[in-house]
């Protein structure tokens, strides 16, 4: 597996990391809980058809300590939406998991000509009182693992620190991302998304794992019933919340698909 | 040295089989084990047993916060020294202290904490932890990234409350109020001592020396599991050029007096394990939520685990969650001050000697205590071990002890005397 092109924009005096490989028409991608401590298969699938561009969020892994200047859900979306025009991915279609999924769906939302085509996996930002997702906070450190994938060896090789890493920085890292979730999502995960669903006008893939033990599987369909373009949903067997790390050639081949 | 009484408040009918059956004692402990008409007992009885402390010469008594747990029924320690300040006359009241991120707006301990002042006529320390994850990330719903931020400002709030004479404008980050001019105004000017409760992070101790407040090390595992973080806080007073005044410092300390070891031993086992192993009993996914630890903390944590493979903390913390422990694990660990006057007095002299700190908060009520063993191990203290420990740090000044009203300008509370309904 070959790597990406690294580049690098500023973002409020914070170097975010941009990774790029692939040709074709761009599409973007934004990483969801725990973020991307290093390049995974799913975009490399991805990258095969498109050229795929990969901005992190501030304070995820590549992200900085970005998040440490935005205080408000406001502060929040202008963010991901200024990183992802210096990333080029303007009128791009764009894709998002977990907390990157949120971030995308409100983009497309607020800025409806900012992307041509959405597809999102497992996105937080909704709270059903009946049927709450679980609390990704407040867990020990051995139980995270299978909350995120229904493997959870995946998980674990994805945040395992590579030869050479740095052994201070690596785990500081990746708690630094469970930290700027938290403080766009904290404590229920919910951002009245809902309200904001019917103003997505993008063709919108909603695509959820199976075995999701994070976000309740049936929030897909609440979140279809709010959505204001055209839409289809997608169960991925023998995936957890992060189901393009469970699954990456099936979620990346629906993805590919539904762009086109 | 200063010796100073703090009750944790603890419920203490929590049952035999609670470690084994349920996952925590504090967030989420379930509320069916909360009797209100015994809780009712229980605090008029912890009541008694801090009046009963100011009554043996202690030099101050103490209360602190806590929320959804099992082990401290003060979710308001305000409403409890408030109580204090009416039934006592010259004892100092630290309450340590209120979580500033929690209140909102922060103009709300400006104002408790004066009205706290004002009527104990002065004798008031104002204690501002940030607060346990359990307490604010959890049981209060705070945001662990902007905790510590909220918690900085909140600070600068209230001070400004305090100091400032004209009504002023507030344009914080997470606080903004038009128009903040508390009523009442403190005794203690230009404001009461300030005391911070911390764990053992290196910007509390770096705050604590550029505003001059007093650092306190609330563990509970004793003096010799204490002294490594001591010793972090004493090697950065130095590095920041500041004085070995032990006053500077306080720390918690679990302590059990008899005439005998053996007295002790057959008295105290049963409440410091029910304290160690019911009261402590915490759901490790509530300890530890990312973003709480700042990032400087968790590097000097990590290099230190890298370059030790397991630090006195780490090793407690294994025992705390593999199984419970027996009094002879607290005692041998420090845990407990254990043991007959003559014994108890040379344990503090060492933790004086190991720690350097002057103000120790004695932990003598722990556990399932009632209030007749209680109020034994405090007088024997009082008695027995207090008088001969009053002279040490004696060559330092306590610059940050209250300054109260004289007496001849204090109040005299109406004395108490209940009547019956009947007459």
């Amino acid at each position: 597996m070959q790597g990406p092109e690294v580049t690098t924009l500023d973002f409020e005096g914070f170097p975010i990391r941009v990774w790029s490989k692939g040709s074709g028409p761009p599409l973007g991608f934004l990483a969801g809980f725990g973020g991307l401590p290093r390049w995974v298969p799913f975009l490399d699938r991805l990258a095969e058809r498109r050229h795929v561009v990969v901005p992190s969020l501030p304070g995820f892994p590549g992200g900085d300590r970005a998040h440490t200047v935005l205080d408000t859900h406001l502060d929040w979306v202008l963010a991901v939406r200024r990183i992802l025009q210096a990333a080029g991915l303007q009128g791009a279609d764009l894709a998002g998991s977990s907390v990157g999924g949120s971030l995308a769906a409100e983009v497309a939302a607020i800025w409806p000509d900012s992307l041509r085509r959405l597809a999102l996996i497992a996105p937080f930002g909704l709270y059903d009182e009946a049927d709450p997702p679980a609390d990704p906070w407040a867990q020990r450190p051995d139980s995270l693992a299978a909350l995120m994938c229904a493997d959870p060896e995946t998980w674990k090789a994805l945040r395992a620190p590579p030869e050479g890493a740095n052994g201070v920085e690596w785990p500081i890292e990746q708690t630094r991302a469970i930290e700027a979730s938290a403080r766009i999502f904290f404590p229920l995960g919910n951002t009245r998304l809902e309200k904001r669903l019917p103003l997505i006008k993008a063709p919108t893939l909603l695509l959820w794992g199976e075995a999701d033990r994070a976000i309740p599987p049936a929030y897909a369909a609440r979140m279809a019933a709010k959505l204001g373009g055209p839409h289809e949903m997608v169960t991925i067997p023998g995936a957890g919340h992060l189901a393009e790390f469970d699954q990456p050639d099936m979620v990346a081949r629906h993805v590919l698909d539904w762009m086109g | 040295m200063k010796l100073m009484w703090f009750h944790l408040m603890p419920y203490t009918e929590l049952p035999e089989n609670f470690r084994q059956e349920h996952p925590s004692v504090w967030v989420d402990i379930h509320s069916s084990l909360f009797d209100p008409k015994r809780a009712h007992l229980m605090y008029n009885d912890f009541m008694d047993e801090l009046e009963y402390a100011a009554d043996c010469g202690f030099d101050a008594i103490c209360v602190n916060e806590h929320h959804s747990n099992g082990y401290g029924l003060m979710p308001s320690p305000n409403l409890i020294a408030s109580a204090l300040a009416r039934r006592t006359t010259q004892v100092p009241i630290c309450v340590l202290g209120n979580s500033l991120a929690l209140y909102n707006p922060p103009t709300r301990v400006a104002e408790e904490f004066a009205m706290l002042d004002v009527i104990s006529g002065g004798r008031l320390i104002a204690g501002f932890p940030v607060g346990t994850p359990m307490d604010t990330v959890f049981a209060y719903g705070q945001n662990p990234s902007t905790l510590r931020e909220k918690y900085l400002e909140a600070h600068d709030l209230v001070i400004k409350a305090w100091t400032e004479k004209e009504t002023f404008a507030f344009n914080g980050r997470f606080n903004q109020q038009r128009y903040v001019n508390i009523w009442p105004r403190p005794v203690q000017q230009p404001h009461p001592p300030i005391w911070i409760p911390g764990g053992g992070s290196i910007e509390t101790w770096q705050w604590c020396a550029q505003m001059d407040y007093v650092y306190c090390y609330l563990s509970y595992y004793g003096y010799k599991a204490g002294k490594a973080t001591m010793d972090g806080f004493w090697a950065e007073m130095a590095r920041l050029g500041k004085d070995r005044n032990p006053y500077r410092a306080g720390f918690a300390q679990v302590i059990a007096v008899a005439e005998s070891r053996q007295q002790a031993m057959d008295l105290y086992t049963e409440p410091a394990e029910y304290f160690f192993n019911r009261c402590l009993h915490i759901d490790p996914r509530f300890a530890a939520p990312a973003g709480y630890s700042t990032e400087a903390t968790q590097r000097a944590g990590l290099e230190s685990m890298v370059k030790k493979a397991a630090n006195a903390q780490s090793l407690i913390m294994g025992d705390k969650m593999n199984r419970g422990m027996t009094m002879q694990d607290f005692v041998d660990r420090g845990y407990i001050v254990i043991g007959s006057p003559d014994e108890v007095l040379e344990q503090i002299n060492a933790l004086a000697d190991d720690l350097h700190v002057g103000h120790l908060m004695t932990l003598m009520h722990f556990g399932n205590m009632d209030k007749a063993l209680t109020q034994y191990n405090t007088r024997m203290f009082a008695e027995h071990v207090m008088p001969r420990l009053k002279d040490r740090f004696a060559d330092y000044e306590d610059r940050w002890w209250p300054q109260p009203m004289q007496p001849a300008e204090s109040a005299t509370p109406a004395a108490f005397a209940p009547k019956l309904a009947a007459e």
